[in-house]
């Protein structure tokens, strides 16, 4: 089992290796931006579909956490603390390396938090509220589970658009590169470009291991026991409200990782990346790759993420993802990588072509 | 407080608390015929005012509602056939990704049709700055249109469940389907003529509000949210208590205003929304479990 695992994970690096070397053989190398921009953008929709395919829970308010994480490393990272210099706490934090002098563009120099400790905060920061907010949430179903998570996606959308500190509707610039190993940085510098897009592919990489890992272990089967059937499971023994509350908890954490990540890559964060629509556009995504389906997740939002991003949809773009919603709920509630589609797919196929041609519908390329 | 002031906030409260508990009781009714919450409620009411806004160019005023108030019966009943109608007993995340996906498709119609642009009916009787002196707050005459034209609503589409046979047979459909059709119902029929009482019952409230509140392509949304909080407050499924629950909504939000900035006055809601389902799921006023499918 565990060499299948591997195995996939490496045909997953290969491709995306091939994605870049064509990129550049195209003659585009700037795609590798938008791709990886896609990479974090699909690490949160991996995480949504650990949540909505094996736990079975929804939630409309994933581009919320991704908003706390994002926003809580560029507060941090940006916010000069110069003035309270002489503090003994901030001191001490210097003394530590957790805040750090650089020069700002201006030409001054500012007193901020260094990123990675700013990272962590973020991430826990985003947990810490995932679990107060999940408690109580977790216990409702359906209807209302999306409704709550709706509700605090739109009330973090509202601090974000409301709030002086936050930037208002200009959001957050000018945050320093996340420095790495070898003089690499999460940042948006050109001659970096190709270094960023693996740490993207890397930690997604990283992520998904860790995840495909999760759902073969106990906790995984005990997830699915309960998307399967709640009441039974809880007959068996399985803590549900933990599992979900726990798998809510871990979902959040990638989407504010991701947040991180991207704030970082970018450069800034706006009030547009907390919308609620940016929450459906995840579900719609964790939707089409099939729930539960963790590659079919991450292929599909590598492409759907890079399409809209590169502007392929051009103002059609929420009207497109909607429409996504629509026809793949209707005609496919598994996800494009459904065995009922394929069977349709190949079924219409045959009725077509006479000649009985067994191919299959490559749908997206990670190959699986 | 000021008495006046008081008023006044009273008021604007039960304006906008009337749209709510309309909005609020159309999800009702989808909900005790289907089981599903229409999250494109909100768009119903967007499409009412913006069509209205739209025929009113060459229509006299009470033609121009009435014929949007039919457009989006229409709009409702396609809905319903187009996207619900065939499935058969799809689960309740389906439904909620269908009818956000629906919302969104409403939503980005109107604005390759519209445009951005706030737009707004006339004033019913006199315009912008007439008004009515009561009790010394001053009240604009669109304000009594608009609780009258919605508790008029109310009451009818309340009779219209008590003491019409096709009302009787509706709620036959909601309380057993099965046995509704068994005793010869055409079930279908009826929970397509949920989604158009539904769908009329916010074009009206999108229209007699208009005027106050402005219409745009995006306020859908919102309402929809609130609806749905009015609904879970009152406890779903029962229509008369949402509309106690709209016009309480309303006017916690109206006092808000007076507390914190305006830009958190949705936020206020969603918090009530939240801690009502923290605390009693089953609503103010029921007893069903939240857990209900």
């Amino acid at each position: 089992m565990r060499s299948v695992r591997l195995r996939q994970v490496a045909v997953f690096l290969v491709l995306a290796g091939a994605l870049q070397l064509g990129a550049i053989a195209v003659g585009k190398p700037f795609w590798q931006t938008q791709l990886t921009m896609s990479a974090y953008y699909a690490l949160v929709a991996v995480g949504l579909s650990l949540l909505m395919g094996y736990a079975g829970q929804i939630s409309l308010g994933h581009a919320g956490f991704f908003a706390v994480g994002g926003y809580g490393s560029a507060l941090l990272t940006t916010w000069d603390l110069s003035a309270h210099k002489a503090a003994g706490v901030l001191q001490a934090l210097q003394a530590m390396g957790a805040v750090v002098a650089r020069p700002d563009p201006f030409g001054g120099t500012v007193l901020t938090v260094h990123p990675w400790p700013a990272a962590v905060v973020a991430v826990l920061l985003a947990m810490a509220a995932a679990w107060l907010v999940g408690i109580p949430v977790l216990k409702l179903s359906g209807h209302y589970l999306a409704m709550a998570t709706l509700g605090v996606g739109t009330i973090i959308a509202a601090i974000a658009v409301g709030t002086q500190a936050l930037g208002a509707a200009d959001g957050i610039s000018g945050v320093p590169p996340l420095p790495l190993l070898l003089g690499v940085g999460v940042g948006g510098a050109t001659s970096q470009r190709v270094a960023n897009y693996w740490v993207a592919i890397g930690l997604l990489a990283v992520c998904m291991i860790l995840l495909l890992n999760l759902v073969d272990s106990r906790v995984g089967r005990a997830l699915r026991a309960i998307h399967g059937a709640e009441d039974a499971a809880d007959a068996m023994g399985v803590d549900t409200a933990r599992y979900k509350l726990h798998t809510f908890v871990v979902s959040a954490g990638l989407a504010a990782l991701a947040g991180v990540f991207l704030t970082h890559f970018n450069g800034g964060i706006g009030p547009s990346e907390a919308s609620i629509m940016k929450s459906v556009k995840y579900v719609a995504m964790v939707a089409v790759g099939g729930m539960g389906s963790l590659w079919g997740t991450l292929g599909v939002s590598l492409l759907l993420n890079f399409l809209s991003l590169r502007g392929y949809f051009g103002t059609l773009d929420d009207a497109v993802f909607g429409a996504i919603l629509i026809g793949i709920m209707l005609f496919s509630p598994d996800g494009i990588m459904s065995p009922d589609l394929r069977r349709i797919l190949v079924a219409g196929w045959r009725r077509l072509r006479p000649a009985p041609a067994s191919v299959e519908k490559g749908a997206s390329e990670e190959g699986r | 407080m000021a008495g006046e002031l008081f008023f006044q906030y009273l008021i604007a409260g039960l304006t906008y608390g009337t749209i709510y508990a309309v909005v609020g009781m159309g999800f009702n009714i989808i909900y005790n015929a289907t089981g599903i919450i229409n999250f494109a409620q909100g768009e119903f009411v967007m499409l009412g005012g913006m069509t209205a806004v739209s025929l009113h160019a060459f229509l006299p005023l009470p033609l121009a509602i009435v014929v949007a108030v039919l457009v989006t019966m229409v709009v409702g009943a396609l809905i319903e056939v187009t996207f619900i109608r065939w499935l058969s007993r799809p689960s309740v995340l389906r439904m909620i990704i269908i009818t956000i996906g629906i919302s969104i498709l409403i939503r980005e119609a109107a604005l390759l049709l519209w445009g951005q642009d706030v737009r707004a009916l006339p004033y019913f009787t006199g315009n912008e700055i007439t008004s009515i002196a009561v009790g010394g707050a001053r009240i604009s005459p669109q304000v009594l249109w608009t609780l009258g034209a919605c508790a008029g609503l109310v009451v009818l589409v309340t009779a219209f469940f008590r003491f019409t046979m096709l009302g009787r047979q509706m709620r036959a459909c909601a309380a057993n389907r099965v046995a509704a059709s068994l005793c010869g119902l055409p079930t279908r029929n009826l929970i397509t003529l949920s989604f158009v009482l539904s769908a009329g019952m916010g074009a009206l409230a999108g229209c007699v509000v208009s005027p106050i509140t402005q219409t745009q392509y995006g306020i859908g949304t919102g309402l929809a949210i609130k609806g749905f909080t009015v609904a879970i407050l009152g406890g779903l499924g029962n229509s008369l208590a949402a509309v106690a629950a709209g016009l309480l909504l309303g006017i916690i939000e109206s006092f808000s205003v007076s507390l914190l900035p305006t830009a958190f006055k949705d936020a206020v809601s969603i918090a009530v929304l939240l801690a009502i389902l923290f605390a009693r799921p089953s609503g103010l006023f029921g007893a069903r479990a939240a857990t209900r499918p």
